[in-house]
């Protein structure tokens, strides 16, 4: 049941985003979710989303897997639309009680929903293809200039990288403990809210109580190996940007003053986010 | 009618995706009151999702198990029931641990049964007595236990469930020659005293083969052999073949067979084959 989540899991591949380098595909990821949240009118959003799917396709994961990260916020993303569909400003198209749909209303329902599930799912994207360690490999040096206020860039990276690297590992655990706990007839399905509290506690204490063994034993592993942090530490895979960096760059920047001309030369239709 | 029956088995993981596979295929056998049954198989081979379907763990995707008669999945509000009645212990069952005592660590299976305070206390001491772990050590936290204890007071929370058939995954693994050898005979009299179905997975065929009844050979996913020990060792050379080990004197009894000694192959312990060897030189 747990397997089945793969927020921040990658899918080793070939295509061209695989290729790219992870400093390029972070930097490119926050200019997009900047962009996605600057469009101003249909024609930009729609530029933001086609764009978006496009990435998808050269992804070549399965669209299964990007259809399942929707699903797991797809309340999130109801939710808040129809919260905004009710609170647009103007005049009333239709009406009920004190509830009222304006066309305000509807517009800032469409942009929301389209904003959060592109967010998702370009977000999706760079994890579905960067493996964990070239991720933080790449936010570790975009952070380097960093060291000049003391911050321990490479320590930061180092966690980021055994926690993300632990994520899997962990929810095995969790299944293992689940299973063996309900094979005791521990009932996790029914019961009031306090009793499904409680019932947490024969899964979350062997939980800690391994997450805790792992993190000794690991640490222990480190050290025998002479891991002392980051200085002098040189690296066996140098990241290098490549053709398909530029590549990206390139139609990016393209889409992204698509994107800026059609919110200065249209009229704009919303006037929320940034 | 067998105590547990089960028909045309199978699973399959990840169906429709990329990643599907069959992990059990179309097994079906039938186990009887009081039998104690070895299962050996290589990782992967789909022991372990075969012994969690039988205790409602895994929903099988085809056929059926019948349990007294009765299919296990009728009514799926009820399979916490053939939980109590089928208990299982996993692989490296002490992670499991989680009470601030011993005691109510084994008592959390009979308590999640509803049973009444008296009773439990009764069946967490004749658990813990099957176990060996001394009344001491029950008032202890179970992070306090050394890691043999650990794993008895975790089979223990399963025994004192009193189940009808007693699942056990690879309960040795990770004890050392002595604490392996105090186990199987802990289970194994247990198995006796109770006079109760034992299924023992492991990847040891000299423990198997000392212990269990019948023995059940599982090769990716499908049952390869189901028969009493004696006889599974007949085919011995086959079992190697599909890649597991059979016991060394096993070997050495092939061997000889095969250089002209007329020797019976059908041999798993070294009392048997010093028998035999001996009644060869007499004739």
């Amino acid at each position: 049941m747990l397997k089945e989540i793969t927020l921040g899991q990658y899918f080793p591949g070939k295509s061209v985003l695989h290729k790219m380098d992870p400093r390029m595909k972070i930097i490119l990821l926050t200019c997009y979710i900047v962009f996605i949240f600057l469009t101003k009118n249909y024609i930009s959003l729609a530029i933001m989303a086609v764009s978006v799917l496009g990435v998808l396709t050269l992804s070549k994961v399965s669209p299964k897997l990007y259809f399942k990260s929707v699903k797991a916020i797809i309340f999130i993303v109801i939710f808040t639309s129809a919260l905004n569909l009710f609170y647009g400003t103007g005049e009333p198209i239709w009406q009920w009680g004190v509830l009222k749909i304006t066309q305000a209303g509807i517009n800032t329902a469409v942009f929301v929903a389209v904003r959060i599930i592109a967010l998702v799912l370009i977000s999706s994207v760079l994890t579905y293809t960067t493996s964990p360690t070239d991720l933080t490999d790449g936010i570790e040096k975009l952070l380097k200039p960093l060291t000049v206020f003391h911050i321990q860039v490479h320590e930061i990276a180092m966690m980021m990288t055994i926690a993300l690297r632990f994520i899997p590992t962990l929810l095995e655990e969790t299944d293992k403990i689940m299973s063996a706990q309900k094979a005791r007839g521990a009932d996790f399905e029914s019961g009031n809210f306090m009793n499904r509290i409680k019932a947490l506690i024969p899964i979350l204490v062997p939980l800690f109580v391994s997450a805790f063994r792992r993190a000794f034993d690991l640490a222990m592993a480190m050290e025998s190996r002479c891991y002392h942090g980051g200085d002098g530490r040189t690296r066996m895979k140098v990241l290098k940007y490549s053709k398909y960096d530029f590549m990206a760059l390139g139609v990016l920047t393209v889409i992204f003053v698509g994107v800026i001309v059609c919110n200065v030369m249209l009229p704009v239709t919303i006037r929320t986010g940034m | 009618m067998s105590l547990l029956e089960v028909k045309n088995l199978s699973f399959t993981y990840g169906t429709g995706t990329a990643f599907e596979k069959k992990a059990v295929n179309d097994v079906s056998l039938s186990i009887e009151q009081g039998e104690f049954i070895g299962i050996i198989g290589h990782t992967g081979s789909g022991k372990s999702t075969f012994i969690q379907m039988l205790n409602g763990l895994i929903k099988p995707t085809e056929g059926q198990i019948f349990l007294d008669g009765k299919d296990i999945w009728e009514n799926p509000k009820k399979i916490r029931k053939v939980r109590f009645k089928v208990g299982m212990v996993f692989q490296y069952p002490e992670y499991q641990l989680f009470e601030e005592t011993v005691e109510k660590d084994i008592a959390f299976g009979p308590k999640n049964m509803g049973l009444k305070d008296d009773e439990i206390k009764e069946r967490v001491a004749s658990a813990a007595k099957f176990v060996d772990l001394k009344p001491e050590l029950l008032k202890k936290s179970p992070f306090e236990l050394s890691g043999g204890e650990k794993r008895r007071a975790a089979i223990a929370g399963v025994i004192a469930m009193d189940p009808d058939i007693l699942i056990l995954d690879e309960p040795t693994a990770g004890l050392d020659p002595r604490g392996r050898d105090v186990l199987l005979s802990q289970i194994s009299s247990y198995h006796k005293s109770k006079n109760n179905t034992v299924l023992l997975v492991s990847h040891s065929m000299e423990d198997i083969s000392r212990i269990a009844d019948k023995i059940l050979v599982m090769n990716k996913g499908n049952m390869f052999a189901f028969d009493e020990t004696k006889k599974i060792f007949s085919k011995g050379e086959e079992i190697e073949k599909i890649g597991l080990q059979i016991p060394q004197i096993t070997k050495i009894m092939i061997g000889l067979a095969k250089r002209g000694y007329k020797l019976p192959t059908d041999i798993y312990s070294v009392e048997q084959a010093v028998n035999e060897i001996l009644r060869l030189q007499r004739v």
